[in-house]
C-alpha cells in the first residue's frame, strides 16, 4: 500500500516513500545483513557447543524454555547470556571505533589506541587490587571517561587535529597501562589473576547483569549515532567544506565522541577491554562495504560478529589443543586475529602517506 | 540594526548596477558586505577593519600579495572564522548570529584544495552539495535530484557521475568541486583560488566555467586570485589588499595600473591592453631591470 520509488544513484541507491528518502549503499546494507547473520548463527553454534553439547535444534527449544530441564539450564543461564555479552559487547565496540575512526578521519583513533579502554582497565585493575568498594565496571566507565576527557583537553587547540588526538591518546594509554602494570606488580597472586583475566578481555561468567548495562547503551546510544552520523558524511570532505555546507563541525564531532567513548566505556566495563574490535571491525567493514566513509551498522555488526567467532575459537581452540576444559579469554583471540589486521593496515597507511 | 550606508558602497555598487549582462537588478538578490571586519588567528590580525560590499549578481576578485589577508577575508565572509571585530552582513543580518544551515543555503564556499574522501564517486560528492537542504528523514528529494543533475550538466560532468574523484585529473576533480557548490545552490559562491595547482588550460577553463554560471544563472561570485591578468580578465570587480586593508576596489580598469602593481606587490611592470578583452594586461618588468 505504501509505494516505495527506488533511485539508483552512482555507488548509492535512494529510498523515497510518503514519509521522506533515505539514502543508502547497497553493498553497506548487505554486509551488515550477513555479518548479522553470521553472527547469530555462530552465536547458536557457539550456545551449542561446549562440554555438555546441546544440538542445535535442542538449543532454539530451550530458548523458548521448552525441553529437558538440563539444557534449559545450560543454555539459558550458563551460554546463552555470555554470547548475548559477546554481540553486544561487540557492536557496541564496532560502533564506537567506527564513529571515533570517522571523526578523527584517522583508522588508528580507535578507543583501543587512544587510551579510552587503557583507562578504563587501568580504574578496574586498581578496583581489584587496592580492594576499593567501588564496583568493576562503574570504576571502568569513569576511568574510561577520564582518560577521553583528558584526550580531549590536551588535544583541543582551536579544533582537533587527528594526528595530535592519535599521539595524545596513545601517549595517555600507555601512562594508563604502566599503572595498570605497577598494580600488578603489587598484587597479591590472587588478585592480580583476576585482574589479568579481566584485563584480557573475557566473556568467562558473563551472565545477564552484564548483559543489561550494554544492551541499555546500545539501545541509547546506537539511534543517537545513527541520526549524528548523518553529518559524518559532511565532516568526511574537512572542516571547511562541512561548515561550508551548514554542519556545526565541533558539536557534532563533540556528540559524536562522546557517544563513541560511552558505548566503549561500557562495553569495557562487561567484557574488559577485548583488543582490536574497534580498531579492526570498522576498517573490514569499510573493505567490505567499499562506501565512502566508514559504514556505521556494518562495523557494529562486524564487531559482533569477530567477538562471537573470537569467543567460540577461545573456547574450543584451547580444549581441543590441550585437551583440557580451561578456556582462553576472548581477547587473547581476537588479538591474534586483529595484529596481523593491523599490521597490514599499518602498512597501507604508511604507503599512502608517502604516495 | 541600523547600518549607514557609506558613500563609499554607493560609488561600489553604481558599475554593478549598469553592467549590460547582469541577470539579477539592483536591489534584488543578496546584499553581501563586511563592515569594520576584524579577523585573526591566535593573537595575529590578518584583516583590519576592512569594509567592502559585493556587488550583487558580479564577480568580484580579491587579490593581493601572500599572506596580505585576501582568503583570511574570504573565510570571513563564509563565517569560517569568527569576526575579532566589525561583522559580515548578508542582507543586513550578521552572519554569525544567523542559523549556519539557514546561510549554507544561500551562501556557498569552495575552499582552497579540498580533499575528497577516499573511494567517493563524482555523483556521491557533488550530491553532498544539497547538504543544507537536507534533513535525516528527507536525504533525496526531487529538488536535489534535480540540482545535483543541473550541476552535473553545467559543468560537464554527466558522463563521469559514477567515476571515483581520485581517479580523475586535478582540473576534472576542480570541476567536481564547482559541482557540488553549484548543487549547493548558493546566491553567492566564494571560491578561495578555484585555479591553484591546475595547469593553464585547466584554470582557464574554470574561470570560464564561473563567468558562464555568473552570467547565465546571476550567482554572486567572489573569489581570490593569484594570478593579475586573470583578475583582470575575468572580473567585474577587483578588490586588492595589503597588510589585511583594502587599499583600493573598482572595474578591474581603474584599479589594475602599474601604480597600484608597485604598491600592492612592490612589482615593477608595464600595464597594456589584453588583445582578446581589451582588458588591462600586467607584464612584470623584473626586479633587476
Amino acid at each position: 500500500m505504501t509505494t516505495l520509488e527506488l533511485v539508483r544513484l552512482p555507488g548509492r541507491t535512494a529510498v523515497r516513500g510518503p514519509w521522506g528518502s533515505v539514502v543508502v549503499h547497497p553493498r553497506a546494507v548487505r554486509v551488515t545483513t550477513v555479518a548479522s547473520l553470521l553472527a547469530l548463527a555462530v552465536g547458536v553454534l557457539s550456545v551449542s557447543v561446549g562440554e555438555f553439547v546441546v544440538p542445535v535444534p535442542d538449543v532454539v527449544r530451550a530458548l523458548f524454555g521448552q525441553g529437558d530441564r538440563s539444557s534449559v539450564l545450560v543454555v539459558q543461564t550458563l551460554r546463552l547470556p555470555r554470547i548475548i555479552v559477546g554481540l553486544l559487547v561487540g557492536a557496541a565496540f564496532g560502533l564506537a571505533g567506527a564513529l571515533t575512526q570517522s571523526v578523527a578521519r584517522n583508522a588508528l583513533a580507535s578507543p583501543d589506541v587512544v587510551g579510552v579502554t587503557a583507562g578504563a582497565a587501568a580504574a578496574a585493575v586498581s578496583v581489584i587490587v587496592l580492594g576499593l568498594p567501588v564496583p568493576i565496571p562503574l570504576a571502568a566507565i569513569a576511568g574510561g571517561l577520564t582518560v577521553a576527557a583528558l584526550v580531549a583537553a590536551l588535544t583541543w587547540r582551536d579544533g582537533f587535529s587527528a594526528p595530535r588526538l592519535v599521539l595524545i591518546g596513545i601517549g595517555l594509554g600507555a601512562a594508563a597501562a604502566s599503572l595498570t602494570s605497577y598494580l600488578l606488580v603489587r598484587a597479591t597472586i590472587t588478585d592480580a589473576q583476576r585482574a589479568t583475566v579481566w584485563l584480557t578481555g573475557s566473556l568467562n561468567g558473563r551472565g545477564w547483569e552484564h548483559a543489561r548495562p550494554v544492551a541499555l547503551a546500545l539501545l541509547l546510544l546506537a539511534p543517537l549515532a545513527l541520526v549524528l552520523g548523518r553529518s559524518l558524511t559532511t565532516l568526511r570532505l574537512g572542516d571547511d567544506v562541512a561548515r561550508a555546507l551548514g554542519a556545526r563541525v565541533d558539536r557534532a564531532r563533540l556528540g559524536l565522541v562522546l557517544v563513541a567513548v560511552g558505548l566503549a566505556a561500557v562495553a569495557t566495563a562487561s567484557a574488559g577491554p577485548i583488543a582490536f574490535v574497534g580498531l579492526v571491525a570498522p576498517q573490514v567493514a569499510l573493505r567490505l562495504s567499499r562506501t565512502p566513509g566508514i559504514p556505521l551498522a556494518a562495523s557494529a555488526a562486524c564487531g559482533a560478529l569477530l567477538v562471537v567467532a573470537a569467543d567460540l575459537a577461545a573456547r574450543l581452540g584451547l580444549s581441543l589443543l590441550t585437551g583440557s576444559p580451561t578456556e582462553l579469554p576472548v581477547g587473547a583471540v581476537t588479538a591474534v586475529i586483529g595484529a596481523p589486521v593491523l599490521l597490514v593496515l599499518l602498512r597501507r597507511a604508511a604507503r599512502g602517506s608517502t604516495a | 540594526m541600523t547600518l549607514t550606508t557609506t558613500n563609499a558602497l554607493t560609488t561600489k555598487n553604481a558599475p554593478a548596477a549598469t553592467a549590460a549582462e547582469s541577470a539579477a537588478g539592483p536591489g534584488a538578490g543578496p546584499d553581501l558586505r563586511t563592515h569594520g571586519l576584524v579577523l585573526g588567528y591566535g593573537d595575529r590580525v590578518v584583516v583590519d577593519g576592512v569594509d567592502v560590499a559585493v556587488p550583487t549578481g558580479r564577480i568580484s576578485v580579491v587579490v593581493g600579495a601572500n599572506a596580505c589577508g585576501k582568503s583570511t577575508l574570504l573565510r570571513g565572509m563564509a563565517r569560517l572564522l569568527a569576526p575579532r571585530g566589525g561583522c559580515v552582513l548578508l542582507d543586513g543580518r550578521a552572519l554569525h548570529q544567523a542559523p549556519t544551515r539557514e546561510v549554507a543555503r544561500r551562501l556557498g564556499l569552495l575552499p582552497q584544495s579540498p580533499v575528497a574522501p577516499e573511494g567517493i564517486t563524482v555523483g556521491d560528492l557533488v550530491a553532498r552539495g544539497r547538504a543544507p537542504h537536507q534533513r535525516w528523514w528527507q536525504q533525496w528529494s526531487a529538488d536535489d535530484e534535480r540540482a545535483v543533475t543541473e550541476a552535473l550538466t553545467a559543468t560537464d560532468l554527466t558522463e563521469l557521475a559514477g567515476r571515483a574523484v581520485d581517479e580523475l585529473s586535478g582540473g576534472q576533480r576542480q570541476r567536481v568541486w564547482l559541482a557540488m557548490a553549484l548543487a549547493q545552490e548558493t546566491e553567492v559562491l566564494l571560491l578561495d583560488e578555484p585555479t591553484t595547482y591546475l595547469d593553464l588550460a585547466h584554470q582557464v577553463d574554470v574561470l570560464e566555467l564561473v563567468a558562464e554560471l555568473n552570467a547565465l544563472r546571476g550567482r554572486t561570485v567572489v573569489m581570490v586570485l593569484h594570478d593579475l591578468n586573470h583578475a583582470a580578465r575575468y572580473a567585474h570587480h577587483v578588490i586588492a589588499m595589503k597588510d589585511g586593508a583594502v587599499v583600493a576596489e573598482g572595474p578591474p580598469a581603474s584599479v589594475v595600473t602599474e601604480q597600484l602593481v608597485q604598491d600592492v606587490f612592490g612589482l615593477s611592470c608595464a600595464v597594456g591592453a589584453c588583445p582578446v578583452t581589451g582588458q588591462p594586461y600586467v607584464v612584470p618588468r623584473g626586479r633587476a631591470r
